[in-house]
């Protein structure tokens, strides 16, 4: 995984899954879904989201619901990473089981909404480009690692599957 | 060293003689519950990809409750996915519009103290009051949970709570959690909150679940009860005989907490928590000069439609009529649930008094089923949650109460102290 660069999205604290993902359209296709991400909050937000962008947040970002389509809707905007002060456990170990790096930052106060950011997530150093302030943070936890590095759980389920690691039910003919 | 009942869990499940917090164990489940929303419509096609079928089928339990029953085509469509599945992948343990999936490991006996078990719902956690480890897990987790039994985990540190006393009237373990969640806040992450003391010692099952639901609220990774006679009772109940070591499963005297917390039952009045945070509570009274109209007064979900708080509605109820203009919806939290309160009366008396019944199910409570509420509409629930938009619109606005002081609101139209509708039956 390379380092991503993008354009801050800040939100504040206790920015909860419902709001992410909410319910009432739990039935539909994830294009739909996340085309309602955090609308309640930021309208903007869905329809102006670019590849790469990067979500800044507060505490306890994504509390709540168990819905994985709260992390599946910034993984399929191609959200580049996302960087809060603390996460909600749920939502966390979603994001990360799809790919998107989660970094606890605890400076997101000082990154403004439009800030061009350089997030490596593997070496853990923030770059603020517009600001020219650079930052370290925890890394991914050392044994996310290859699964972050392959793209998500699913991706690293396979190369085990493939190579014969697991011991899984068979799937029923 | 002592060791705090989580530890001991997770040592068992990892196959290690102890664990210590922070330190990452792989754990075997016992247990993973997937429901009709973030189950096999996630997981089926997931498995298709990894060209693997599920780890046991006797430990993967399927549950349809979010989109019961079906009321529009796309629900039927999930339903039936959800059915296929199960025959399928031949799954021993499914419950078909049985009721709400927490409640129903309770009813079933599917809980044992000291079990690690994973569930698709974050109020997973419900099960932790049989002092096993329940916590709840997105469908992508689950994915993985079906396919390897086992999962990654950071062994939490503990907080304890213990409350002493008995409660007032009026009162109820809902009050003590929309309190807890205004005095610990909802950033406790990765962190478990074991809750002790006499006043836990002396609720029923179904009162100990509404703590370590709303564990969940706090933001814990599980709440959990150490287990006593009541539990084991309850484990009878739904037809599972107790392990002889089942009160073993509990913290040590000189086990060590990251937090110890003391409070009062005796003097907690009835809580509310505004919109749009359960964290956002203060005492019942408090509202009443705001003389806030009330559209719609709901009884549902997993934490506030069990036997016990059909009860506390009924109480409330009893030779009285739901305000015109304010709505009573009452869906309880299973068809046992339901046949329960309908033998014992408490059904009639919510009905003769307004209210309408709704099916069991997840329903309202998650903006899914029917009971939802539109823009500009003010709801007071006795469900878990009251983020903005939830229970329908991102216009209307939720209030959380226990169920007497949503029956109260439902009676006087507005939200006011349910003490001041108990004791006294108006003839």
């Amino acid at each position: 995984m390379s380092a991503v660069t993008g354009k801050a999205w800040v939100f504040g604290d206790e920015v909860n899954s419902d709001v992410m993902a909410p319910g009432i359209y739990f039935k539909e296709s994830m294009e739909v879904m996340a085309s309602h991400c955090l609308e309640a909050i930021d309208p903007d937000f869905a329809p102006n989201v670019k590849p790469g962008d990067i979500v800044v947040a507060g505490r306890a970002f994504g509390v709540g619901s168990a819905r994985e389509q709260a992390a599946l809707s910034f993984a399929h905007m191609k959200v580049g990473a996302i960087l809060a002060k603390s996460y909600a456990r749920i939502f966390y170990r979603n994001m990360l089981n799809f790919g998107v790096p989660a970094l606890i930052f605890p400076e997101a106060d000082e990154i403004n909404a439009k800030d061009e950011i350089t997030v490596d997530a593997i070496a853990g150093t923030i770059e603020n480009k517009t600001t020219g302030k650079n930052y370290s943070v925890s890394p991914i936890p050392e044994h996310l690692m290859e699964m972050i590095s392959l793209g998500g759980l699913m991706p690293y389920l396979k190369k085990k599957i493939d190579a014969g690691e697991l011991k899984t039910g068979a799937m029923p003919t | 060293m002592g060791e705090t009942l989580i530890q001991k869990i997770m040592a068992r499940a990892s196959g290690k003689d102890s664990v210590t917090p922070g330190e990452i164990v792989t754990c075997a489940v016992d247990l993973a519950m997937i429901l009709d929303s973030g189950g096999p419509r996630k997981i089926w096609p997931r498995l298709e990809q990894l060209g693997v079928g599920v780890y046991d089928n006797e430990k993967v339990i399927v549950v349809a409750d979010h989109f019961v029953p079906a009321a529009d085509p796309q629900s039927a469509a999930i339903l039936k996915l959800t059915r296929d599945f199960v025959k399928k992948f031949d799954i021993k343990h499914f419950y078909d519009m049985e009721g709400i999936c927490h409640v129903l490991m309770a009813e079933n006996g599917h809980l044992q103290p000291g079990m690690f078990c994973c569930g698709g719902d974050s109020h997973s956690t419900m099960g932790g009051a049989f002092g096993c480890y329940m916590a709840g897990f997105g469908a992508i987790e689950m994915s993985g949970v079906v396919v390897t039994g086992d999962i990654w985990s950071v062994v939490p540190e503990t907080i304890k709570v213990d409350w002493s006393g008995a409660f007032g009237e009026g009162v109820a373990a809902k009050d003590i959690m929309l309190f807890l969640a205004r005095e610990l806040g909802m950033e406790n992450a990765f962190k478990v909150v074991e809750y002790g003391g006499e006043t836990i010692r002396n609720m029923s099952m179904m009162e100990r679940m509404v703590l370590t639901n709303m564990a969940a609220e706090l933001g814990a990774e599980t709440g959990l009860i150490a287990p006593d006679q009541i539990t084991l009772d309850a484990m009878r109940a739904g037809g599972t005989e107790p392990a002889k070591d089942a009160l073993e499963w509990r913290s040590d005297d000189d086990a060590t907490f990251c937090a110890e917390h003391a409070f009062d039952a005796s003097t907690l009045p009835p809580q509310v928590a505004a919109p749009h945070k359960p964290s956002n509570s203060a005492p019942a009274e408090e509202y009443e000069k705001d003389q806030i109209h009330v559209d719609q007064a709901y009884i549902g979900a997993c934490v506030g439609a069990k036997l016990t708080d059909l009860h506390m509605v009924a109480a409330v109820l009893k030779g009285r009529q739901v305000k015109s203009g304010t709505r009573l919806m009452v869906a309880p939290s299973s068809k046992k649930i339901m046949k329960e309160a309908a033998a014992d009366g408490t059904l009639a008396t919510i009905t003769e008094a307004g209210g309408l019944l709704l099916p069991s199910g997840c329903g309202a409570c998650a903006g899914l089923g029917a009971g939802i509420i539109a823009a500009g509409e003010v709801c007071i629930s006795s469900t878990n949650r009251n983020f903005q938009g939830r229970m329908g619109s991102n216009e209307s606005s939720v209030y959380l109460g226990s169920p007497y002081t949503v029956a109260a609101a439902a009676v006087a139209g507005h939200i006011i102290d349910p003490r001041e509708m108990l004791g006294e039956t108006p003839s």
